[in-house]
């Protein structure tokens, strides 16, 4: 009722809904129902690839959640993304079974040429599903509730807690590089054969997980959209716009702090679970700070603070990051800085900010 | 205009209970600060009785502001102690308890929440439970709402409900920052500078204003404009390096030879 009351009240949101909703009607349509031969036939690979913006857009609303909101401006969130990549990605390898290089039943390839006897205890249980997805959200969850509490309690803010986001997600991954953490290292883990006993590369396989993805980034949404319609998030805006005064109005800010980030690093955590099975490696390069500051930039771009415009922004990045990527390799970094600074210089509030504006001014005019 | 005592509320769970029963409210004895060397507060004795409204004046750099920072728990003094009625130890307690304790504080330069409306930013400051989940769930019931509406009343700013206080005037905005203070329904209001860059009516009206919340709360007020301290005063504490260095009526302290040396008199 009162979701319902939030969410017909805005607008953007309401046409974010509806083309998520006519995404996830069409494209298993266009992929399964139309036939191969056909102009409108959508590919499997192409599937696979929605599916991937889609987790793109999850982490941008998880990153919208504490940056446009709260204030807080992580440099670090694909540290929680990749967790939660590295706990389904353990799952997966431990699908494999006999199938790997060295058809050891329990242990995965790398382990066994590591020479190493046994599973190693954090490895235990991974192969359970219900347990795999459990971590999806403890690790990540966990790991933020530590590092916020931590961090909030000692009052850490603005850039110093921006730098600190990043050496988090820079000692993961040296950390995660290394053999003996047992995550597989420089390579870490991949050549994955089946979730649930479905194959990955299987047409209705990936047509499962994309739907997975476009259920995980509504109830997401809708959850955000949930917080910050409620009184909390009109306490995590004071939070970010007068932090003193909302403490000197009896709220704990350090709890409010922590209580959305360790959310926010949870949906962080579930949008590289999805991505992981979709793109089919996780590897230590998902801890890279650059990724995060991308996340950043996809925000920046779209919007912050409106949820829809950070999905929007992932969406448009990274489609012209794709389209760079093969045309001009060497500017696509080169591009993205320009965009960065282009943006906070020219369109503070982002391309959502700039269509508001100019929709007044027809308006008023 | 209502500046009564709103119901109520059980909110002073966590820490004792307030016990007036020496009709003191606030106790500081010995207080001290100094940053880097630098004494901003020595040796300061302050009481303030139950209900009543005190008037704090002093030259710039006199320690005003730092001693209204430890009473809320923004510093922590090197020395001294700082009681709230007999029971509470203000100096154990973190910013939020102590708000929820019963301490509103309004500080000098107007501070509200600029993206929130006149209607929220009173909603927010609202006394209750203000744990996460709690806030996550909370309504407002329409006992709430017209409470927020009454409080619009007093401060005067019932046709800007729907406003977004950013676009407030600065007076409207001090008011803003009064009526946030009342919604906490606070024994104690400290009060720093509120009529700074105010017109001649909006003091008036403040005056008004904070006359009317004494008695039922005790007021304790900072400002340098002499008229307005002289229209509302009471008592009267001058504060120099940190420490008091005269208290009476205003007639008495505009008299004192010490005080017309440091402060007056120039
Ligand atoms: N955080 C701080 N660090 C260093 N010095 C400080 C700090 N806060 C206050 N001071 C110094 O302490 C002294 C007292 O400052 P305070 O703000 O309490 O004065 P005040 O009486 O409120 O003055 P005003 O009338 O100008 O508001 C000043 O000299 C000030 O520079
Ligand atoms: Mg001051």
């Amino acid at each position: 009722m009162i979701v319902r009351k939030l969410l017909l009240s805005d607008r953007g949101s309401q046409l974010f809904f509806a083309v998520l909703l006519a995404t996830t009607v069409l494209v298993p349509l266009l992929n399964a129902v139309v036939p191969d031969g056909s102009m409108l036939h959508l590919p499997n690979y192409s599937v696979a690839l929605i599916g991937k913006y889609m987790t793109y857009a999850l982490m941008a609303i998880s990153v919208d959640l504490i940056w446009g909101y709260c204030g807080i401006l992580s440099l670090g969130h694909t540290a929680f993304f990749a967790l939660g990549g590295y706990a389904m990605g353990m799952y997966l390898m431990r699908q494999i079974g006999t199938r790997g290089v060295y058809g050891d039943p329990v242990l995965p390839d790398f382990m066994v040429f590591l020479n190493w006897k046994e599973l190693p205890w954090f490895w235990q249980g991974m192969d359970h599903f219900g347990f795999a997805m459990l971590m999806v959200v403890v690790a990540p969850g966990l790991l933020a509730w530590l590092f916020g509490w931590f961090a909030f309690r000692s009052r850490v803010t603005g850039v110093y807690l921006s730098i600190i986001t990043q050496a988090l997600t820079y000692a993961l991954l040296l950390a995660f590089f290394r053999n003996e953490m047992g995550f597989g290292g420089n390579n870490g883990l991949t050549d994955f054969k089946d979730l649930l006993g479905f194959d990955l590369q299987a047409q209705h396989t990936r047509i499962g997980l994309f739907l997975a993805t476009a259920i995980a980034l509504a109830l997401s949404y809708a959850a955000c959209r949930y917080i910050i319609g409620s009184r909390l998030g009109r306490v995590v805006e004071a939070v970010r716009d007068a932090e003193s005064r909302t403490r000197f109005i009896g709220y704990k800010v350090e709890n409010v702090k922590l209580w959305l980030w360790t959310f926010s690093a949870v949906i962080a955590g579930i949008a590289g679970a999805l991505y992981v099975p979709q793109v089919g490696i996780i590897n230590p390069g998902e801890f890279a700070p650059i990724n995060s500051i991308e996340v950043v930039v996809w925000v920046a771009v779209g919007g912050r603070g409106t949820l829809y415009g950070a999905a929007l922004g992932a969406l448009l990045v990274n489609y012209a990051k794709t389209y760079f990527t093969a045309a001009l390799p060497e500017v696509w970094l080169y591009a993205l800085g320009a965009l960065f600074v282009g943006v906070t210089l020219f369109l503070p509030q982002g391309i959502v900010g700039l269509i508001t504006k100019l929709a007044r001014n027809r308006t008023t005019s | 205009m209502i500046g009564g005592r709103f119901l109520g509320q059980n909110r002073r769970s966590a820490a004792p209970r307030l016990d007036l029963s020496h009709n003191i409210i606030l106790y500081l004895e010995g207080i001290s600060v100094s940053f880097d060397g630098f004494k901003a507060l020595n040796d300061l004795n302050l009481y303030i009785e139950a209900g009543e409204l005190r008037c704090i004046i002093g030259p710039n750099g006199a320690g005003k502001t730092t001693m209204m920072d430890v009473i809320t728990g923004k510093t922590r003094p090197d020395t001294g102690s700082a009681w709230f009625g007999q029971t509470v130890d203000l100096l154990s307690l973190s910013e939020p308890e102590i708000a929820t304790a019963g301490i509103g504080r309004k500080f000098q330069k107007p501070t509200i929440f600029p993206n929130h409306t006149t209607f929220e930013n009173l909603e927010l400051a609202m006394a209750g439970d203000k744990a996460v989940w709690k806030v996550l769930f909370a309504r407002i019931s329409s006992e709430q709402a017209d409470r927020i509406d009454s409080v619009l009343r007093t401060i005067g700013l019932s046709d800007k409900r729907n406003v977004l206080a950013g676009s407030l005037s600065h007076g409207q905005k001090q008011w803003l920052e009064i009526g946030m203070l009342l919604m906490q329904s606070p024994e104690l209001l400290l009060v720093d500078e509120p009529v700074a860059g105010m017109t001649p009516q909006e003091t008036e009206r403040t005056a008004e204003l904070l006359v009317s919340l004494s008695g039922t709360h005790s007021v304790v007020v900072v400002e340098h404009d002499m008229a307005f301290v002289r229209s509302i005063a009471r008592t009267v504490t001058v504060l120099h390096q940190g420490s008091v260095l005269a208290e009476g009526s205003m007639d008495q302290v505009q008299n004192d030879p010490k005080v017309i040396e440091v402060y007056l008199g120039d």
